[in-house]
Order: C-alpha cells, then sequence, then structure tokens
C-alpha cells in the first residue's frame, strides 16, 4: 500500500511542473492562437538561469527560492523580447507561419544557451531546507517532492484569482473568447497579447527552474518536454488553465503507475492518452470547439495547368537533373539525392497540407516507416533492394491509413497536434524497441542491390522514384480526386452538401501523402545505408513544414523550390559552428521579409519582369 | 460628426462596398436601411477599422479614422454594437461589462452599471450568470449595455431588431429612444423599415454596396417605389 501511495506522490509531484509549463502553453495560445514551439526553450531556459542564481547563494533558503523566482522574471523578460520582436509581426500568418518562426527561436535559443552555459549538463543543488525525505506509510518521500505537490494547486489557485479577480484576467478570458471583439470594445490588444505572452513565459520559466533539484539541466531539455507539454494542453482543452491541470495530473499519475507494469511505456503514454481523449472528446477534456481555429485565412486560388512555355522550362530542368551525374562529382550527385528525397517529402507534405487543408507536425512518421520498413525487410527478411523498396511504402501506407482515419475526424490545431502525437507514438516505439529496430543504435547496412551501387546507377534510381512520385502527386492534384480534396479544404460544408464523402476524401489524401513520404524515406534509407529513430523525430517533420514554407504554400512549385533550397543552406550551414543560430535566423528573416515563401517571391519577380500573366500560379 | 465618403471594400477578391456616402450628425438618430448582403454589416465595420482592405474616407469630428485600430476608433468615442451580439459566453454578465468599461470622457453621458441595470432590469436579475445562459434578447440588452459602458458619443447598432421577440423589439425602441435623450447620435442598420420609422431621424438605404438614398422618412412614404424597389424582399 505505501508503495503505491508513494507512485501515486511521485506522479502528483511530476505533474507540477508539467503543469506550469502547460498552462503557460494554454494561455498564450488561448489569447494569441499561437502553437509556441519555443516554450520548451523558455523551460530551458528557466532551468539553466535558476541553476546559475542559486548558485550565488549556497545553502541559502530565501537565495533558493529567490533564484527561482529570478529566474522566472527573467524568462518572463525573454518572452517580452521574442513577442515584441517577432511575433507581433505575425499574428495574422497562417499557423505554419507562426509554428516555424517559434522554431526558429527553438534553434537559437539553443545556440545561444549552449554559448553561455556549454554543452555539458549542469547538476543543481538540492534545496535546501527540503534536502531530506520523510517517511509516509514506510516510504521515503523527498520533502522537495511535497512542496512540488503543493506548488502545483497554488499556482493554479493564483492563475483563477488573477483571471476572475482582477480587470486584466476578465479582458484575457474574454480575448479567448473573441479577441476581435475585445479590441472593438476600446482594449489595445497588443498589450494584451504581450502581457499574456509573458505570463506564459514565465510559468515555463518556473516550471524549468523548480526541476533543478531533481534533473540535471540539459541543453535536451527544451524538445523533450514541448512534446508533453503540447499533450497537456491538448488534454486539457487549449486555452484552458483548469483542463491544463487536470490532464497534467492524469498524465503524470497515469505515467507513474503505468512504468510499474511496462517500464518502457513513459516516452509514449502521454501520446497514447491524447489519442483517446481527442477520439473521444474531439476539442479535449475543457476545449470548446472552435478554440481550435485561428484568423480566417482569404479563399485560396485555383490551381493552373502550367501554360506550354513554362512546361517547357520544367522539361528542361528535369532532363537537366536527368544528365548531371554525367557532368558533376560524385559528391554533388550524392546531395542531388538528397535533394531528391528532400523535395519528394515536401512535395508529399505539401499536397496534404496546401491541398488537402490538413497541417501536419508529424509527416515524418510516415518517411520514417517507409525507411524502417525497407530497413527490416533487408535485415530479418532477407529481402532485396526491389521488394525492400515495395514494402517500405505499403508498411508506411499501412501507417497513414491507420493514423489518418484518427485524424481526419479532427481538423485545425487538433488535427495537427494528433498528427503529432502519431509520429511521437511511433518515435517512441522505434526508440524501445530495441530488439526489433536496433533502438537508439539504429539498422545499419541497408545498401543499393550490387547493379545500383554506384553513386551514378542510384541517382537513377532515386530519380526515377522521386521524380515519379513528384509527377504522381502532381497528376493527382489536378485530378477529380483533387478538386475535391481542395473543395473540401475550403469549405467542408459545401463540399458535404453536394454528396462527397468528405472524411473518406480526407482519409485517403492522408494516406496517399503518407504514402509518397513512405518512397522518400525508402530512397533515403539505401542512399544513406542505414537508419536510426531520429527520421521519425520532431525535427525531422518540422524540416519538412520549412521546406514547405520556404517554398510557399500556394503554388504546387512551392515545396521543389522549398526543399532544394533547404538542403542547399543545410548543407552549407551545418559546417559552421553555431549553425543553428544562423539557421534560425534565416527562418525568421523568410517568415518575416518574404511572408508567401521563395516560390511565391519569385513569382513576384517573374510578374516584375512580365514573364507571367496575372491570374496564373 | 460621423462622415463616411466613397468608401469602399472587399473580402479578398469579393466587392462589397463600392462607394457609400453618409453622415450622422450630432444627437442624430440614422438608419441605414438595406436588404441582407447590401453592405450595411460591412460599412459598419469598416467605421470600426475590422474590415482592412477599404479605400475612400471615413472622419469623426474631422480626424480621418480611415486606418485606426478599433480600439483607437473606440477610444474616441464610437461604440459599436455587432449584429451577432457576440457576447463572452464564459463571462458572466458583470464581467461582459467590466470588458466594456473605459474611462469617462469630458463631451458624452457616463453610464454606471446601476444606472443600466435600471434601463435593462432582466440584466439586474442575472448580473452573476454566464452570458451563454441569457436568452437572446438578454444578450442583445448585454451587447448594447457593454457598448455603453464605454462611455461612447456615437452606437453603431448592427441589426438590434433581429431574431428577437416582438415584445423585446419594442424595448429596443425604447432604448434607442433613450440613447436620443441622452445626447447619443445613433447609426442604426435595419432591414425592417417599420421599426427604423419609429426610431431614426434620417434614412440611408444601401443595395449592392452603393447608396440609393438619404432623406426623410416623410419623403420615403411619399415615394412608395423607393422602398418598393431596395427593400421589398
Amino acid at each position: 500500500m505505501g508503495f503505491y501511495v508513494a507512485q501515486l506522490l511521485t506522479g502528483l509531484a511530476n505533474a507540477s511542473s508539467l503543469f506550469l509549463i502547460a498552462c503557460g502553453l494554454s494561455i498564450i495560445f488561448g489569447v494569441t492562437r499561437i502553437v509556441n514551439f519555443a516554450h520548451g526553450s523558455f523551460y530551458m531556459v528557466g532551468a539553466y538561469l535558476a541553476y546559475s542564481i542559486v548558485a550565488l547563494f549556497p545553502g541559502s533558503i530565501l537565495g533558493f527560492w529567490g533564484g527561482v523566482i529570478a529566474a522566472a522574471l527573467i524568462v518572463g523578460l525573454l518572452g517580452l523580447i521574442v513577442e515584441m520582436t517577432i511575433l507581433r509581426r505575425i499574428y495574422h500568418a497562417p499557423e505554419l507561419f507562426q509554428l516555424v518562426a517559434t522554431f526558429g527561436v527553438v534553434l537559437i535559443i539553443q545556440d545561444m544557451t549552449q554559448a553561455v552555459w556549454g554543452a555539458e549538463d549542469k547538476l543543481g543543488p538540492r534545496a535546501p531546507g527540503l534536502d531530506s525525505a520523510l517517511r509516509i506509510m514506510g516510504e521515503p518521500i523527498p520533502e522537495y517532492d511535497l512542496a512540488l505537490i503543493l506548488i502545483g494547486p497554488a499556482v493554479l489557485a493564483g492563475i483563477w484569482l488573477v483571471f476572475h479577480r482582477t480587470r486584466w484576467g476578465v479582458l484575457v478570458r474574454a480575448a479567448t473568447q473573441d479577441r476581435e471583439m475585445v479590441g472593438a470594445l476600446g482594449v489595445n490588444q497588443a498589450w494584451l497579447f504581450s502581457a499574456a505572452f509573458v505570463l506564459g513565459a514565465a510559468l515555463a520559466g518556473l516550471g524549468g527552474a523548480i526541476q533543478i533539484p531533481r534533473e540535471a539541466v540539459s541543453l535536451q531539455m527544451d524538445l523533450s518536454v514541448i512534446g508533453d507539454a503540447f499533450v497537456v494542453v491538448v488534454i486539457g482543452g487549449m486555452g484552458s488553465v483548469s483542463g491544463a491541470f487536470v490532464a497534467a495530473v492524469l498524465i503524470s499519475v497515469l505515467n507513474a503507475f503505468a512504468v510499474l507494469v511496462f517500464p518502457q511505456i513513459s516516452i509514449v503514454l502521454p501520446f497514447v492518452v491524447m489519442a483517446v481523449v481527442l477520439i473521444v472528446r474531439p476539442y479535449g477534456l475543457f476545449g470548446k470547439e472552435g478554440s481550435g481555429h485561428g484568423a480566417p485565412t482569404e479563399p485560396e486560388q485555383p490551381l493552373r495547368l502550367l501554360s506550354s512555355r513554362a512546361t517547357l522550362v520544367l522539361m528542361a530542368l528535369v532532363f537537366a537533373l536527368a544528365a548531371s551525374p554525367v557532368m558533376v562529382s560524385d559528391f554533388a550527385s550524392i546531395l542531388l539525392v538528397d535533394v531528391m528525397v528532400a523535395t519528394l517529402f515536401a512535395v508529399s507534405l505539401h499536397f496534404m497540407m496546401g491541398l488537402g487543408g490538413m497541417v501536419s507536425f508529424g509527416h515524418a512518421a510516415y518517411f520514417g516507416v517507409g525507411a524502417y520498413g525497407a530497413a527490416m525487410a533487408v535485415s530479418y527478411l532477407g529481402l532485396s533492394m526491389i521488394p525492400a523498396m515495395i514494402v517500405g511504402p505499403l508498411a508506411a501506407a499501412a501507417a497513414a491509413l491507420f493514423f489518418g482515419w484518427f485524424c481526419v475526424r479532427l481538423s485545425g490545431v487538433y488535427l495537427a497536434m494528433l498528427t503529432l502525437a502519431a509520429a511521437q507514438i511511433l518515435w517512441g516505439v522505434t526508440f524501445q524497441s530495441q530488439e526489433f529496430t536496433g533502438g537508439d543504435d539504429g539498422i545499419l547496412g541497408i545498401w543499393p542491390a550490387s547493379w545500383a551501387s554506384s553513386d551514378q546507377a542510384y541517382f537513377y534510381v532515386a530519380f526515377a522514384l522521386c521524380i515519379g512520385g513528384i509527377w504522381f502527386l502532381r497528376r493527382v492534384a489536378h485530378s477529380p480526386f483533387g478538386y475535391g480534396l481542395r473543395g473540401i479544404r475550403d469549405s467542408d460544408v459545401r463540399a458535404e452538401a453536394i454528396g462527397m464523402d468528405v472524411k473518406f476524401h480526407q482519409w485517403m489524401g492522408f494516406a496517399l501523402a503518407g504514402t509518397m513520404a513512405g518512397v522518400a524515406g525508402v530512397v533515403f534509407v539505401f542512399s544513406k545505408g542505414s537508419v536510426f529513430p531520429d527520421v521519425l523525430g520532431i525535427a525531422q517533420s518540422v524540416d519538412g513544414l520549412i521546406m514547405v514554407l520556404l517554398g510557399g504554400i500556394h503554388a504546387l512549385a512551392g515545396p521543389i523550390l522549398g526543399a532544394g533550397v533547404f538542403v542547399l543552406i543545410e548543407d552549407w550551414v551545418s559546417r559552421l559552428d553555431y549553425w543553428r543560430f544562423i539557421f534560425g535566423m534565416i527562418i525568421l528573416g523568410v517568415v518575416l521579409l518574404a511572408p508567401d515563401g521563395v516560390a511565391g517571391g519569385v513569382d513576384r519577380l517573374l510578374r516584375a519582369l512580365g514573364l507571367r500573366r496575372e491570374g496564373q500560379a | 460628426m460621423l462622415e463616411v465618403k466613397d468608401l469602399t471594400a472587399r473580402y479578398g477578391r469579393a466587392q462589397i462596398l463600392n462607394g457609400v456616402s453618409l453622415r450622422v450628425g450630432g444627437n442624430e438618430v440614422v438608419a441605414l436601411l438595406g436588404r441582407n448582403g447590401a453592405g450595411k454589416t460591412t460599412t459598419m465595420k469598416c467605421i470600426m477599422g475590422l474590415v482592412h482592405q477599404k479605400a475612400g474616407e471615413i472622419t469623426y469630428d474631422g480626424v480621418s479614422i480611415l486606418r485606426k485600430p478599433s480600439h483607437m476608433v473606440c477610444r474616441m468615442g464610437i461604440g459599436y454594437v455587432p449584429e451577432e451580439r457576440r457576447i463572452f459566453g464564459d463571462l458572466t454578465v458583470e464581467e461582459n461589462l467590466e470588458v466594456g468599461d473605459r474611462p469617462a470622457r469630458p463631451d458624452a453621458p457616463e453610464w454606471s452599471r446601476e444606472h443600466l441595470f435600471e434601463l435593462f432590469p432582466n440584466l439586474a436579475e442575472r448580473r452573476r450568470n454566464l452570458g451563454k445562459q441569457l436568452s437572446g434578447g438578454e444578450q442583445q440588452m448585454l451587447t448594447i449595455a457593454r457598448t455603453l459602458m464605454g462611455n461612447p458619443k456615437v452606437v453603431l447598432l448592427d441589426e438590434p431588431s433581429e431574431g428577437i421577440a416582438p415584445v423585446i423589439v419594442e424595448q429596443m425602441a425604447r432604448v434607442i429612444k433613450e440613447l436620443k435623450a441622452e445626447g447619443l447620435s445613433v447609426l442604426l442598420s435595419e432591414q425592417n423599415l417599420h421599426f427604423a420609422r419609429a426610431v431614426a431621424d434620417r434614412a440611408c438605404i444601401i443595395e449592392k454596396g452603393t447608396l440609393r438614398y438619404e432623406g426623410g422618412f416623410a419623403d420615403l412614404d411619399a415615394h412608395p417605389e423607393i422602398s418598393q424597389q431596395y427593400l421589398a424582399v
């Protein structure tokens, strides 16, 4: 009995920090409608700051708690800077822009943190006065855990008081429901948004700061916590503070007991719970319908077939690419394979987002399943390259059919979150199943068949599959199925009214996009000879989003350009010190300066030069 | 006092207004009449700074407000009561009023909660209820009361008689007369000529985003073909 009570208390202690970061995220989303990837960075910076400030006052109770609070306040200030310099300019941009911009902030903060504190993990001090353990029902419980258990509800009560007893809190709650109306009643939204962002950031900083006696402070804290924080926010209902509390407790306590039965579950469990909750309650436990959408965007322009001149240019480019191995070095043709893989991946993601209107934060899942499917077919079934290249996309198709069936039942941010959950579940399973997938060590020795083993020969294999896949997706975009998909994107109600099976259409679109991502994954795995779990990770998914964004979401050619630019920039930048900082700056530059992407910029340039008529896209 | 000149506006590619001109004088109630989709709501949203793709000129007390953000328009003394009411459903009646609260201004009457509860007795009884628990008529009163908390000099009332019970419509008419008696100006959008005639001093008729008629109700009644052409359904 005592043992179970101890597990329960550990779970509740874990819930506190998770609640602090998630409720900050939820407040920010509720007011500004921004899905803030950088929230994990605020958490991490809070931990580092607390570590340094507390170290100035060794052994002092006042120094410890003063340091924790000072860290939270400084992180709030950091939030203010981020909000005023970046986010304020993109409140009216599509969700994708906001997400990618905040991911740029993640990269920048990561390198700045490393520059200040170094790459090594930091071990924080124990909390003075709370450094021993109490015996409860015979089990030792750290005193600090008990303090944490109190901090969560105390913060919840504090936020409740602010939200119900102050004018500012009332305005925040009103803005969560209808921010435009709040503006029409004379409230300056800019300051309301800034204040909400500062509060959210400070709460994340506090969440990080109170963790220092419990876990090492490291540069991986940001992305490791953000997944769980998203999950908690989505389960609780976006914008709901009490929902975030309930969800944090639910996840942490479930986790504390589930690990007793099945020790590997902790990576996957939150995402499984989230998937279940979203299927039963599509807007989370305390969320409301309609609160998941951003500002209404302009209607999309119709896609047009290319003019004959543009088709000629495109054909010429394809032929130039086909002839390139003869002309360029082996190194360049390897790089070109990378470009083609990235392009097919980006085109498949664009097919889903741009045409299907389904934003995915987890498209890497199907890329990764394709790659792992082929790799496992080779290493376990002993298949040769061609059959393995069929197995991979089939596996991706099966995964996309399975997860897609759940995802298309939702829309907007919730759909995006469920795709993220799907990807994290697959990543977690792959990471944990050492005996099948090799876990962190990956699967090695997946090389092309001997006839395709030269760099040039494999280039043509990749060329056939990737260019073929891109051509196929383009054909589908202009087929009746593609028209249907775009019709649903623009108005699902009208599409349903003319007799289309909306969910089925979206499901098939989702599955097709996933299958094509799987094809890209297969080409990828044979070009690298190995596969590791990070092909399924958040970073890979965000790479795809960045490519689509770089290219601009409105044009079919967008992802092609975006992927090319992305791979070339990455190839150049990743050799530099502090490449994340540079890359983050490039992302922010694109989001702030060329909001319709590189392809959009080229399009404008062509129009200005008179090479393209109005209305073509 | 409030003057709109050659206002054009569009959403994306859809042109909604093609040159609307109208003016609302001090302590005047002007009815903006027109069928569904004629551009009444868009005109009001343009004045309020809630539509961005627009051209022409909008001035208030001689100052251009065409490019002002909506909170600045509100702070200058223009209150907006939207057609869909847009009550904050998760906030109580009192909290809804709190959101609208602005400091008093020297040139407009000041409205206190108590005064508003006298004007809308139903709201007084329900002051602790959530916005979403109110009936349609109560919500309509709350949205007007919320706007009055900002102590405006001009009120834009978008279709106040739409979708509510006849007894409440009568109460709305009394409220508009009360606003005029307090010295406010009102721009009122309506489809119901009868209601407009009961409360307004002048009428403006728009159709397909263009002003078709401006003048008194007596002239309008003398030429029934005008209302027949632009208002009859």
